[in-house]
């Protein structure tokens, strides 16, 4: 068992650089095959019609990565690590023996499972466990177990002051990271940390107005926060997202987002929406500018019976859209125009005085071609 | 147009300078549908026990199975898999507290619990575990929200709501959970666009609205589901290469041929997406020489997405595949042998 002692120490000297993978405990030089044999392979040295030749190390550079004596490497290491839980052994070699393990294979969640226990067991220093999860992140961003652990030594220091600088600072290298943002809206949920938020989220957008992640992450400060009841606040999102859109008009989240905060109240319940949406048609035109029109004349028509003929022009817009704009959804176009179709008639007036019935298109069945 | 066009890491051109972020597909790329070669790469994967990708993946050794497993059988080649050696595999993999983990000496989760019970129905071998112990164990990992953790530590996630109600469902053991709760968990996770994301507020994302609507098929509560909004969302996951993506402003990837349209199938609104560029486009995600399929053209394959690649293609009507369920992701003929035929919408 002393050998595991052994290699943990090239082990602690990887981590402290810079993050990057390094196989410098290599014992056997492999050659590295562009083209990896699939099956049966055989290693050149096992080959006796190569013996004479001493076999060159590849030079990739300063981060060699030799697939063949990688999987050994970590056959080792795991047989090691499972050697120990075995034993139930709760040491400090068992706890350098998961840093290797990980560095290894971070997706291993049975390696970080056995480092929470060891953590515990060994009362160790979680300021110092912050500063390596903190470098594993930064390593791997896109990996569940690494921001799961981050959440439970949060959760056992009960501090969670460094959180929000550390997630800022991993989205500014990919602002997408889902696993990046759930652990930021836990922390804000959990220790109420609300402020400042929606300035953040309001830098995100500057850089990139179609960052579907911010548009979320808005709606989540402002429902969590003030809400949307409050018209001042409804307006000021309003006017905003109709902003962005002037910005970059083909952007889904803002179309989307105008969408969700309305759906409450109705869509045509917000005074001049119509008027402040059909300007748009000239400049910024887009599948979803007509998308939420169609919207939000089925929404009128619906409330306001008496303008029913809207639903010409409409039935128009889904033709266009079938045809021209967006025929890749044409199904979705075609099943629209059929809905306003069934519900309204083609849109000359009626002479009935009858109320129509209300349905709203979600409730038109609309059964699939059957497949074959 | 060509200035608009970039050369990807991995030798796919990918559309710049204009509002869409999409892929290229060359002319070259397959457009036939290889399954000879992918039932030889599935068969051949997994022989050689040291290679790297292996290795590296034996903590969800479990699901890989069960993908290997299903796209076989989709195709009609189980019997080349190895059955005997995975039934004891998995027995193996069961833990005192009912929980299986992905691979022997590992954990117990929820994720691979449901993998193997997965691969149990495939094999009609679901006794060679102990059931009431399984049920035990998903039992034991809702919380008191409703919610599902994945494994003891605690992870809560709408995946997790899935895997507990499919494991039972399998299991035909339902009633032994909280539904109502559950269900409340999961519809509070349900997001102004329609969608639904890992926990409440979460973004939402293709992968986690497959779970959800997957779940309340299971639960019977597809109702709650605004389908035309949440059809329109899925739909706008098709990009002009006919891929599709997980969520907005991200690149297509052939793994989204199943989530988002298994979703679309669960909610009744398949045909809102343009079926013919799809297809051509999971078919390009082939590799000719190795067989499988990559996320995107181009890149190399794995097991994960020729299972999605070939189940999106089955959802689509290829008759060359067996029918696929789009709540199970299992063939159909083995849920009507198990008597489960969760509700589609219309």
């Amino acid at each position: 068992m002393s050998s595991v002692e052994e290699i943990s120490n090239p082990v602690a000297e990887n981590l402290e650089e810079d993050g990057v993978e390094e196989e410098n405990t290599v014992e056997e030089a492999e050659m590295e095959y562009e083209e990896p044999v699939k099956g049966g392979y055989i290693f050149y040295r096992d080959r006796k019609e190569w013996a004479d030749l001493e076999p060159v190390p590849q030079d990739d550079g300063p981060n060699p990565v030799v697939k063949i004596a990688y999987s050994e490497k970590c056959k080792y290491v795991f047989d090691m690590f499972r050697a120990l839980l075995k034993n139930d052994e709760k040491s400090e070699r068992a706890f350098a023996l998961t840093a290797e393990a990980i560095e290894l294979n971070a997706a291993n969640y049975t390696v970080w499972h056995y480092r929470r226990v060891l953590l515990q067991a060994l009362d160790k220093d979680l300021r110092e466990e912050m500063k390596y999860i903190t470098a594993i992140i930064e390593d791997q961003p896109k990996n569940y177990q690494v921001w799961h652990h981050r959440r439970m030594v949060v959760e056992w220091l009960n501090d969670p002051s460094e959180e929000l600088q550390f997630v800022a600072e991993i989205l500014s290298q990919d602002a997408k990271n889902y696993h990046a943002w759930q652990h930021r809206q836990w922390v804000m949920q959990e220790y109420k940390l609300w402020d400042g938020e929606l300035e953040y989220v309001e830098e995100l957008l500057e850089e990139d107005v179609r960052n579907n992640s911010a548009w979320n992450q808005r709606h989540f400060v402002i429902s969590h926060t003030s809400g949307y009841s409050d018209s001042a606040i409804l307006e000021r999102e309003v006017q905003y997202t109709l902003k962005q859109i002037k910005k970059a008009p083909h952007n889904e989240s803002a179309w989307n987002y105008l969408n969700g905060i309305l759906q409450d109240g109705g869509l045509s319940s917000y005074p001049g929406l119509l008027e402040q949406v059909t300007e748009l048609q000239d400049t910024c035109s887009s599948p979803y500018l007509t998308a939420f029109l169609v919207d939000l004349y089925e929404d009128i028509t619906k409330i306001y019976k008496k303008n029913r003929h809207h639903s010409k022009p409409v039935i128009k817009l889904c033709k266009l859209l079938a045809e021209e704009k967006d025929t890749i959804r044409r199904e979705y176009w075609n099943y629209v125009s059929r809905s306003l179709q069934n519900t309204y008639g083609s849109g000359d007036p009626v002479a009935s005085s009858s109320d129509p019935p209300p349905p709203s298109s979600s409730q038109q069945p609309d059964t699939e071609p059957s497949d074959p | 147009c060509l200035s608009l066009l970039s050369e990807s890491d991995d030798g796919n051109f990918i559309l710049q300078g204009t509002q869409v972020k999409d892929v290229v597909i060359k002319p070259e790329a397959p457009n036939t549908l290889l399954l000879d070669k992918h039932a030889d790469y599935i068969a051949a994967y997994g022989s050689k026990k040291d290679d790297y990708e292996y290795t590296l993946s034996e903590y969800l050794r479990m699901s890989g199975i069960y993908w290997g497993l299903t796209v076989m059988d989709l195709m009609g080649q189980l019997s080349r898999m190895n059955r005997e050696e995975i039934i004891e595999f998995i027995k193996s993999c069961q833990h005192d507290c009912g929980g299986i983990s992905a691979s022997t000496g590992h954990d117990p989760h929820l994720l691979y619990t449901l993998s193997a019970v997965q691969i149990l129905s495939l094999y009609d071998s679901i006794n060679v575990i102990d059931v009431d112990k399984v049920v035990d164990y998903v039992k034991g990992l809702q919380q008191e929200d409703g919610s599902f953790a994945g494994d003891k530590w605690g992870e809560i996630d709408t995946r997790f709501s899935f895997c507990a109600v499919a494991t039972l469902a399998l299991l035909g053991k339902l009633d032994v959970i909280n539904m109502d709760k559950a269900v409340g968990f999961v519809l509070s996770c349900m997001n102004f666009d329609g969608g639904f994301g890992c926990r409440p507020g979460s973004e939402s994302h293709a992968g986690q609205i497959y779970c959800c609507t997957g779940f309340l098929s299971i639960t019977g509560q597809l109702h709650q589901v605004n389908a035309d909004l949440l059809g329109w969302w899925l739909c706008e996951r098709q990009l002009p290469s006919g891929g599709l993506n997980g969520r907005p402003e991200k690149l297509p990837d052939v793994c989204y041929s199943w989530w988002v349209l298994a979703s679309l199938k669960i909610i009744g609104r398949i045909h809102w997406i343009d079926k013919a560029k799809l297809r051509s486009f999971i078919l390009a995600c082939q590799d000719e020489e190795t067989g499988g399929f990559a996320d995107r053209p181009g890149d190399m394959v794995d097991p994960f997405h020729t299972l999605f690649g070939v189940a999106g293609l089955s959802l689509l009507g290829d008759e060359q595949i067996k029918p696929v369920n789009p709540v199970f992701c299992m063939p159909e003929d083995v849920l009507q042998r198990i008597g489960l035929q969760p509700d589609l919408l219309n």
